[in-house]
C-alpha cells in the first residue's frame, strides 16, 4: 500500500446517512415557526421584534459561552436559536424587555446545560423559562396588548379571551351559550372581517361559527405574540409533518384528547350540560397550537417510541383540560406540557418496542 | 406469483440508486497477470494455506483448507505459480494471509463433464458444496455446506431465496436473475434436494419488475415447483429474518436460526454458483461484482476472477469521473470502507463503490436529541439509542438484557440518525466487550 493511496474516508457502516440532521431539524422547526413571528409584527407593531431578537440573543450567548465552558461547541445546531424563538412566542407583546432575557437565561443555564446541555434537559427550556418569569412577574406576564386590526376602544390593556371568559364565568348565572356566547353578551369586540366571514359561513355554508372563532383562527386577538394565530402555526405543523420532522402521534393525540375532554366536560359550567363543550373555541384559543405542534414535539423532552408518543399526548390533552377549565389560571399548555415531560422517562421504561422474534417481553425495568 | 408483502416493523428507504447499473449487462473481466487470494473469504475461522512459496498450481485446485466447523476451502481460479503468501488488510479490517499468484497463459479452468444433479445424493451434494468452497454471496459469505447440512431433530419445509437485493446501488443479484435465471431456479431446486425441503419461494423487491416477469416465464416454461414473492421496497427486506417474515409470514425466534421454523434462505448469487458447482464440479472462483458510485466514470456489472485487485475493476469502467471520497467493499448499509484499491475481490464482494463527497458526506455527531427516529427504523424492534448509551458507559450487561445480540448491524438506526451518532460501532463494541467479558 502507497502512500498516495492512503486518501479515502474510512467510516464504520452504514456508509451513507439520510440528510436529516440535528441542525437541519432545528432549523427547520425555525423556519416553520417564521410564518407566526412575521404575522406578530404585523398584528401587535414592531415592538415584538426587539422581545424576539433579545430572547433568542441571550439564549444563543448564553449557549456559546456555556458550551465554551464545557470544551464544545453547539450553537451551529440551531437549538438555542429555537428555544430562544420559543420564549419570544410565549411572552406578551408588550413585556417589558427585560423578562425574555430572564426568561432565556433560565431555559438555556439552569433548564438546558446545568444537565449537559442539548439532550440532557428533562423538561422543555423555553417552557421552563416562560413558567419561570410567569410566576415571577405575573402582573407583566399577563398584560397583554389589543392587536392592530381591533376596532374596539381599549387598544392597550385588552384580556386574552381565555382570561376573559375565565373571570366573567365565576359571575355568571343562568345558561349561557359556551364562551363564543359569553364573550358576546359583554361586549366583546370582533373584527369586521370576522363577522363577514362569519355569516358567509352560515349563509352559504350553513355552518354556525360565531365571529369569535374567525378571530381566533386568524390570530386577531390579543395574546402571547407568536401563539395567536392557530392557522398560520397548523401551517407550520403541517410543513413540519411533510418533511417528516414531526409525526403525527404526539400533536394528534393530544389534540384529539383534549378535544374529546373538552367536548364532553367543556359546557357544564355554561350549564348546557355534558356534550356541549366549545371545541373549536378552546382549540384555537391561548397556546394550544403552539404547545401541541411545537412544544409538546420537542424530541427531547417526548417519549421515543410511537406508543409512547400517543400516551404522551393524551395525558397531556387530559392536564391540559383539566388545567384550563378547573384551574385558577385562564391557561393550562405549558403546565400539563412540563409535567408530562417529567413522566417521560417512566413512560419510555415501561412503553417499550415488541422485539423481533420475541414472543412474551418481560418488563425491561 | 403470490401479493405483494414485506415485513411490519421498523426498516428505511434510502435511495437505491440501481438506475446506475441496473441495464448493464454482466461483462467478462479477464484474468489479470496476479491475483491475491486471501486465505478468509468467509465468516467464522481462516482457511489453513495448503500451497508455500514457488509451488505450480492448476486452475480450481484447492490451496487452502478448511480449518474448523465454521469455514470453507479456498481455490485458485488459475493456473500459475504462488509467487508469495503475504498479510494483507481485508475492508473489514481483518488482517489475513493471502497468495499471490503468477498466472500464466494457459491459465482458465476448463469444464468439460456435465452432470445430472437430480441424480445425485442429498449427502454427496453436501459434500461436494463444501469440496467446492461454496459460501453465502450476498455478503455474509457464511459457509454453505454449513447452512445446507440439517442439524437432527430439524426438519426444513420452505427454501426462500433471496432475490431482494435491498442493498442501494447494487444490481449483481438482478443481472443474475436476468442473465442466468434458469440457473439460479435450478440452483434453488438442488438447495431443496439438499436440505429436503418441499416448497421453494424466490423472494423479490418489486423495483426488479423485469427479474420477476423473466423468472416467472422461465417457471411456467419448465414447470418448475418454485413459487415468486413479490416483495414491497424496504431495506433490510434481504436480511434472512426480515424475508421469512415477509414470505412465509414467520418470525425467527430471537436467538434461533431459520432452521427452527422450518426455513433455509439463500442468495441468488449463491444458488446460482451451487448450480454451476454441482453440474459442472467448478469450485467457486468467479462471481458478479456491481462497480458503481458517482466517482465511476462509466458503472457497470462485471463476472471477475476472485483475487482480481479491485483497481482492475475501476480502470475497466473508465476510471474514476472525480476523486472519491470513500471506496466501498459490498454495498453502503453494511459495506466496508476502505482505502487500498489493490484489495482482492474476494467471494463475498457484491459491489464495489466510489462515492463522491455528495453521496457520503462528512458529518458532525452531535448529541443525542431522544428523537426515536432509530427506535422506529429498527427491524429487531430494539432501542439503539438506549443501548448505545448503556454501551458507551460499560453497562454491557443491560444492553444484553436490552437484546444485544438481536443487533445485526443492518445499519437502519444510524442511516436515520440526526445526530450522526455511530451508533452500528456502538453496537460492535457492545457486543466485543459482552464477548470478553464472558471468557
Amino acid at each position: 500500500m502507497s502512500e498516495e493511496n492512503i486518501m479515502y474516508r474510512i467510516e464504520s457502516s452504514p456508509q451513507i446517512r439520510h440528510a436529516d440532521s440535528t441542525a437541519r431539524i432545528m432549523w427547520s422547526v425555525v423556519l416553520a415557526l417564521l410564518p407566526a413571528g412575521i404575522w406578530s409584527v404585523v398584528n401587535f407593531g414592531p415592538y415584538v421584534l426587539a422581545v424576539i431578537a433579545v430572547s433568542v440573543i441571550t439564549a444563543v450567548v448564553l449557549e456559546y459561552l456555556l458550551a465554551r465552558l464545557m470544551g464544545r461547541s453547539t450553537i451551529q445546531d440551531g437549538s438555542a436559536v429555537l428555544t430562544g424563538l420559543l420564549i419570544a412566542y410565549n411572552m406578551p407583546p408588550g413585556v417589558g424587555l427585560f423578562i425574555p432575557i430572564i426568561a432565556s437565561a433560565f431555559a438555556i443555564a439552569v433548564v438546558k446545560w446545568s444537565f449537559g446541555g442539548l439532550g440532557a434537559n428533562w423538561i422543555n427550556p423555553a417552557l421552563a423559562g416562560r413558567v419561570f418569569v410567569f410566576f415571577s412577574w405575573t402582573g407583566a406576564m399577563t398584560t397583554w396588548k389589543a392587536p392592530r386590526f381591533w376596532s374596539a376602544v381599549d387598544t392597550t390593556s385588552g384580556a386574552t379571551v381565555l382570561s376573559t371568559v375565565k373571570t366573567s364565568l365565576l359571575d355568571a348565572e343562568g345558561i349561557i351559550s359556551g364562551p363564543a356566547g359569553l364573550l358576546g353578551d359583554l361586549g366583546y369586540q370582533s373584527t369586521a372581517f370576522a363577522r363577514q366571514a362569519a355569516s358567509w359561513f352560515s349563509d352559504t355554508l350553513n355552518i354556525g361559527v360565531s365571529p369569535i372563532h374567525i378571530d381566533l383562527f386568524i390570530g386577531t386577538v390579543p395574546g402571547s405574540l407568536g401563539e395567536v394565530s392557530a392557522l398560520l402555526l397548523i401551517l407550520g405543523g403541517i410543513y413540519l409533518a411533510a418533511k417528516h420532522i414531526i409525526t403525527w402521534h404526539t400533536p394528534i393525540s393530544y389534540i384529539l384528547s383534549f378535544s374529546l375532554l373538552i367536548w364532553i366536560f367543556g359546557g357544564v359550567q355554561y350549564g348546557t350540560g355534558l356534550f356541549s363543550g366549545d371545541v373549536l373555541f378552546h382549540l384555537f384559543s391561548g397556546g394550544m397550537m403552539l404547545g401541541a405542534l411545537f412544544m409538546a414535539t420537542d424530541m427531547v423532552t417526548s417519549p421515543t417510541t410511537y406508543a409512547g408518543m400517543i400516551i404522551f399526548g393524551i395525558f397531556t390533552g387530559f392536564l391540559t383540560f383539566l388545567f384550563r377549565i378547573y384551574g385558577s389560571l385562564p391557561e393550562g399548555v405549558s403546565l400539563a406540557i412540563i409535567i408530562m415531560n417529567i413522566f417521560v422517562p417512566m413512560i419510555d421504561r415501561y412503553i417499550q418496542p415488541r422485539r423481533f422474534g420475541v414472543v412474551k417481553q418481560r418488563s425491561q425495568a | 406469483m403470490r401479493n405483494i408483502s414485506t415485513f411490519s416493523k421498523g426498516g428505511v428507504h434510502p435511495a437505491d440508486r440501481k438506475e446506475l447499473t441496473c441495464t448493464k449487462e454482466i461483462v467478462r473481466l479477464p484474468t489479470p497477470k496476479h491475483i491475491i487470494i486471501p486465505f478468509s473469504q468467509h465468516l467464522g475461522v481462516p482457511a489453513n494455506p495448503i500451497v508455500k512459496k514457488g509451488d505450480i498450481v492448476a486452475a480450481g485446485d484447492k490451496i487452502g483448507e478448511a480449518a474448523g466447523f465454521i469455514s470453507a476451502d479456498i481455490h485458485t481460479p488459475a493456473a500459475g505459480t504462488v509467487s508469495e503468501i503475504k498479510e494483507i488488510f481485508l475492508p473489514n479490517g481483518m488482517y489475513t494471509k493471502a497468495a499471490v499468484i503468477a498466472v500464466d497463459e494457459t491459465g482458465s479452468l476448463e469444464l468439460t463433464e456435465k452432470r445430472d444433479w437430480k441424480t445425485m445424493d442429498p449427502h454427496q451434494i453436501v459434500a461436494e458444496v463444501k469440496d467446492l468452497g461454496i459460501v453465502g454471496m450476498g455478503g455474509a459469505t457464511f459457509p454453505a455446506n454449513v447452512k445446507f447440512s440439517v442439524p437432527k431433530g430439524k426438519k426444513a419445509e420452505y427454501v426462500v431465496i433471496n432475490g431482494v437485493e435491498c442493498e442501494p446501488y447494487l444490481t449483481s443479484d438482478h443481472r443474475i436473475m436476468l442473465e442466468k435465471g434458469l440457473e439460479v431456479l435450478e440452483g434453488a431446486l438442488i438447495i431443496a434436494k439438499m436440505v429436503g425441503a418441499p416448497k421453494v419461494y424466490i423472494g423479490i423487491e418489486n423495483n426488479k419488475k423485469d427479474a420477476m416477469e423473466h423468472l416467472e416465464s422461465l417457471i411456467t416454461a419448465h414447470h418448475l415447483p418454485i413459487e415468486i414473492q413479490p416483495l414491497r421496497l424496504k431495506y433490510p427486506q434481504g436480511d434472512e429474518k426480515q424475508l421469512l417474515k415477509a414470505v412465509i409470514g414467520k418470525e425467527v425466534p430471537s436467538g434461533a436460526l431459520p432452521i427452527d421454523i422450518g426455513a433455509v434462505v439463500s442468495n441468488v448469487g449463491t444458488a446460482q454458483a451451487l448450480y454451476q458447482a454441482i453440474v459442472y464440479r467448478k469450485p467457486l472462483i468467479e462471481r458478479v461484482v456491481t462497480v458503481t458510485g458517482d466517482a465511476i466514470r462509466d458503472p457497470g456489472n462485471f463476472l471477475v476472477t476472485i483475487g482480481t485487485p479491485i483497481q482492475d475493476l475501476i480502470d475497466a469502467c473508465g476510471g474514476f469521473r472525480e476523486q472519491p471520497e470513500k471506496m466501498v467493499a459490498g454495498g453502503p448499509m453494511m459495506g466496508f470502507a476502505f482505502y487500498d484499491l489493490q484489495t482482492p475481490v474476494m467471494k463475498g464482494t457484491s459491489g464495489v463503490l466510489a462515492l463522491t463527497s455528495k453521496e457520503s458526506r462528512k458529518e458532525v455527531t452531535t448529541a443525542c436529541i431522544s428523537c426515536g427516529r432509530c427506535v422506529a427504523a429498527c427491524p429487531m424492534g430494539l432501542q439503539p439509542t438506549r443501548l448505545y448509551k448503556n454501551i458507551s458507559v460499560g453497562n454491557y450487561t443491560e444492553s444484553l438484557g436490552l437484546g444485544l445480540l438481536d443487533c445485526k448491524e443492518c445499519g437502519c438506526c444510524a442511516y436515520v440518525c440526526p445526530a450522526k451518532l455511530p451508533l452500528v460501532q456502538g453496537m460492535r463494541l457492545g457486543k466485543n466487550m459482552s464477548r470478553k467479558m464472558k471468557k
